[in-house]
């Protein structure tokens, strides 16, 4: 894995490098549009991965995903109205991450309490969230902007400045919380009982470990962090339009996947997929070929699949996810 | 609470699961230092009894009561809190775990924020040598035979410091040698006042270890008796209700053409490490050939080889002259029966129904399936009928595989693979986990699959059941055959000493 890893890492700078000899400008912009496609992706695809890893299934990131963007809009969209747009737009990201938790609590608890089945538990969600934000949706409100968060000097360098440092908040956020969940993953007791429970859940639940009481912590959590991959939508955006997250949250999915429901492989597949976004937005730009815009924009679906396939092979998810767990 | 209330009473525990009383009004008494014996056949509730008073299961009648006091159950969690520890039948194992990380979860050392894994590799690695047993606290747990697994469970319960200590069938897996280990660990610990409940089908180890024994049968306890007093004869008939032959007769051998070969056989692992290292042999029609040795030499991985689970690195097997390839299906179309030594990864699906599990190798083919559609009737009047022939206590042939005792789940599959005629027969610890009134028939059916002319491969780390049943003794010890003995002339000590690497 760490060689790959490396060999990934090296054939990426090398690749910049002679792609930025013959055109910089376009190197620049792709490279830079890359790192923002990830952010929302690496944030979802934590979200994937922290339910997983704990036993449950969570096909409902993409519900979760554009309730969180919805809320955090109307949130910091009337909080604006008597505050600061700063204080407005952290009452917008306490509303995102605390819809998308509550979306994560009413899956565990379907699956745990009701036995569910999570695919269609996670199925309702995203349904749900389809009509309540197209129903509630609301033409003509504006949120104050995401501010850019550059850091002064550094983000002067050719092609590095802005691609690691000429960012929204919630883009070095993402990179954040990749360390952050890897730590906790591995690190951690909440880690271990955590990989315990979606492993083999009657192996900790005869050490005395609340297996169910993990899996409704992961949830949350899991929610919130799909509650900033919504904001790092908005961050983008600066404005809730109806389906914004695009199959994002499904994506996510993939990217948990291939990368092997670990921290740092989820951050090289979100990139993955975030180049994968910004080759074809660049594409349709440039107009550089006689062919529809929407063949472009298959890409990223397509490319989905082909890697998800050739992952598929050698990915072994948690043992016990999906299941229910028989407590007599 | 004065010195002579016992450590634990329960009055009365009843537990009734779907068409069966697990418990019927079952009484138990441990004092503080002492080593219960808990006996009965298969299925007849001790693994649902203990697991009352461990907390995983709630009775449904009657009380537990712990130092006097009455408890109520409230999962194992407060069991442990309460200084209650247990060894499960089935392996509670995390298997991507590593060693250290599965005994300490749940009671994981910390510093700060983070899982202290120094401190707990320390701790196990101080707890293995005070207790003599041997484990590497980083190797990682599903990469290590079973043996070696069994002996991670016992450390969980151990580094836990248990007042009470209750061992569900610890030994199945373990060799003779690890068995005495671990009968003078528990001896030890009775000594500093530990009480320890102890589940095992071997009576020698019951007659060698406890003080008293409980007997079940059916789901009610049957008597309680001082060990100074009983006999394995006494025990097995309090049992099963009659008296058992403990060892089963057969005739001399009649060995006609082989059947099995194997020549310069060479066995990698998952980890491609070479485990199996030019092993010749030859098994003919007729007789029973013995493999003795050591969990771990090879003799897995031999096995998996011949049944074309696991890949042949290099020489070859063969039955009845064709090449085994790696394909376990058409291995088992030359007519060769496999009872597999892990009988919950390799031998059943547990979500099925007892019926489907006897028709896994079979389902296919008429008269279970016609044109592709599977023959509901016909396989109904086979479960039924297998399910009478080999004693399977059940409810009903629809019950699901997993909620059956561990013993009626070998019986299953033992069922399923020696009901039918074969030219070969592999049995990997057939008897493991199983009580002696059924150990007497599978070692029977055995001899009836020899003597209606198949080749049988027997496998076992019992030297009791090498002795019972082989007629000749191939001795492995670290990938190669050592020694092959005639069991008429040698003896238990010279097989041990082969071994061990000795000889
Ligand atoms: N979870 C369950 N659901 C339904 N029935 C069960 C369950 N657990 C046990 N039983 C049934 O209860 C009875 C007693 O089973 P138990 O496992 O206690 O037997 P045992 O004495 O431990 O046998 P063995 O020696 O084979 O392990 C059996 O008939 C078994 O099928
Ligand atoms: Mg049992």
């Amino acid at each position: 894995m760490i060689t790959l890893g490396r060999g990934l890492t090296l054939f990426t700078i090398v690749a910049l490098t002679i792609s930025y000899q013959i055109d910089d400008i376009q190197t620049t912009a792709v490279a830079a549009r890359t790192v923002r496609e990830a952010a929302p992706l690496i944030l979802a695809g934590l979200c994937g991965l922290v339910s997983e890893r704990s036993g449950i299934i969570n096909i409902g990131i993409e519900g979760q995903m554009l309730l969180a963007a919805f809320c955090g809009f109307l949130g910091a969209s009337y909080a604006v109205e008597s505050m600061g747009s700063t204080p407005a737009l952290l009452v917008g990201v306490l509303a995102a991450m605390a819809v998308a938790a509550v979306a994560g609590l009413f899956l565990a608890w379907t699956s745990i309490k009701l036995r569910m089945d999570q695919i269609i538990a996670g199925t309702v969600i995203n349904i749900f969230a389809i009509g309540a934000t197209s129903f509630f949706f609301a033409q003509g409100r504006t949120m104050p902007k995401v501010p850019n968060w550059s850091v002064p000097g550094l983000d002067e360098w050719p092609l590095v400045g802005r691609m690691l440092f000429d960012h929204g908040p919630f883009t070095y956020l993402a990179i954040l919380v990749v360390a952050i969940v890897h730590v906790a993953l591995f690190h951690t007791r909440w880690g271990l009982r955590t990989r315990a429970v979606g492993e083999h859940p009657s192996a900790a639940d005869t050490v005395g470990v609340r297996i169910f009481r993990l899996r409704y912590v992961n949830l949350a959590i899991g929610g919130a962090l799909a509650g900033l991959a919504g904001m790092a939508l908005l961050q983008s955006a600066s404005v809730f339009n109806r389906g914004m997250t695009n199959g994002k949250g499904f994506i996510a999915l993939a990217v948990m996947i291939i990368g092997r429901w670990r921290p740092g492989g989820v951050l090289a597949a979100a990139v993955l997929f975030g180049f994968f976004n910004a080759l074809q937005a660049q594409l349709q730009f440039k107009q550089a070929f006689d062919i529809p815009p929407q063949f472009f924009g298959m890409i990223p679906f397509v490319l989905t699949i082909a890697v998800l396939a050739a992952a598929g092979l050698s990915a072994r998810p948690p043992a016990a996810v999906g299941q229910h767990y028989e407590t007599e | 609470m004065t010195n002579d209330t016992p450590l634990l009473e329960a009055r009365g525990l009843t537990k009734r699961f779907p068409g069966v009383i697990a418990n019927d009004q079952v009484d138990l008494v441990l004092h503080r230092g002492e080593i219960l014996g808990l006996l009965g056949e298969n299925g007849a509730g001790k693994s649902t009894l203990v697991k009352m008073l461990f907390g995983i299961h709630q009775p449904d009648e009657g009380e537990i009561l712990l130092r006097g006091e009455r408890i109520t159950n409230d999962g194992p969690g407060e069991s442990i809190a309460r200084g209650i520890s247990m060894v499960h039948q089935h392996f509670q194992l995390v298997p991507p775990l590593t060693v250290a990380e599965n005994i300490v979860l749940g009671a994981e050392p910390v510093r700060g924020l983070r899982f202290d894994k120094g401190a707990a590799n320390d701790r196990v690695r101080e707890i293995s040598e005070r207790y003599g047993l041997t484990v590497e606290p980083t190797d990682v747990v599903e990469q290590l035979p079973v043996g070696l697994q069994q002996r991670v469970e016992i450390l969980k319960a151990l580094y836990r410091g248990a007042e009470l200590l209750i061992l569900d069938e610890p030994t199945a897996v373990l060799t003779p040698q690890e068995t005495d280990e671990l009968l003078a660990i528990l001896r030890d610990l009775a000594a500093t006042g530990v009480g320890i409940i102890f589940i095992t089908h071997k009576l020698r180890e019951v007659l060698d270890v406890t003080d008293r024994v409980t007997v079940l049968r059916r789901g009610k306890s049957v008597g309680t008796v001082a060990t100074a007093e009983a006999t394995s004869a006494s025990l097995a008939e309090l049992m099963v209700g009659r008296s058992v032959v403990l060892r089963v007769d057969k005739t001399a051998a009649e060995p006609s053409e082989p059947v099995l070969t194997t020549s310069e056989l060479r066995v990698r692992d998952d980890r491609k490490r070479e485990l199996v290292s030019g092993v010749d042999l030859e098994v003919r029609s007729g007789e029973i050939l013995g493999i003795a040795g050591v969990e771990g030499n090879g003799q897995r991985e031999l096995v998996e080889a011949v049944t074309g689970v696991r890949p042949i690195h290099a020489g070859h097997a063969t039955i009845v002259g064709q090449r085994v390839a790696h394909d376990p299906r058409s291995v088992r179309e030359l007519g060769v029966a496999y009872i597999p030594e892990d009988r919950e990864r390799d031998g059943l699906v547990g979500v099925y129904s007892i019926a489907d599990n006897l028709v896994l190798t079979s389902y296919h083919t008429a008269p279970f399936a016609r044109t592709g559609v599977r023959q509901f009737p016909a396989i109904r009047q086979l479960a039924t009928k297998l399910v009478e022939r080999f004693d399977v206590r059940t409810p009903s042939i629809e019950t699901p595989v997993s909620s059956l005792s561990g013993g009626n789940k070998q019986k299953v599959i033992v069922a399923r693979e020696l009901s039918v005629e074969n030219q070969l027969v592999v049995a990997s610890q057939p008897t493991r986990g199983v009580d002696v009134g059924s150990i007497e028939f599978i070692h029977q059916q055995l001899i009836d699959a020899r003597d209606k002319g198949a080749a049988v491969l027997l496998v076992s780390a019992e030297l009791d059941e090498i002795f019972a049943l082989a007629d000749r003794i191939a001795v492995i010890y670290e990938g190669r055959i050592v020694a092959e003995l005639d069991p008429n002339t040698t003896s238990r000590e010279e097989v041990g000493l082969y071994m061990a690497g000795g000889g």
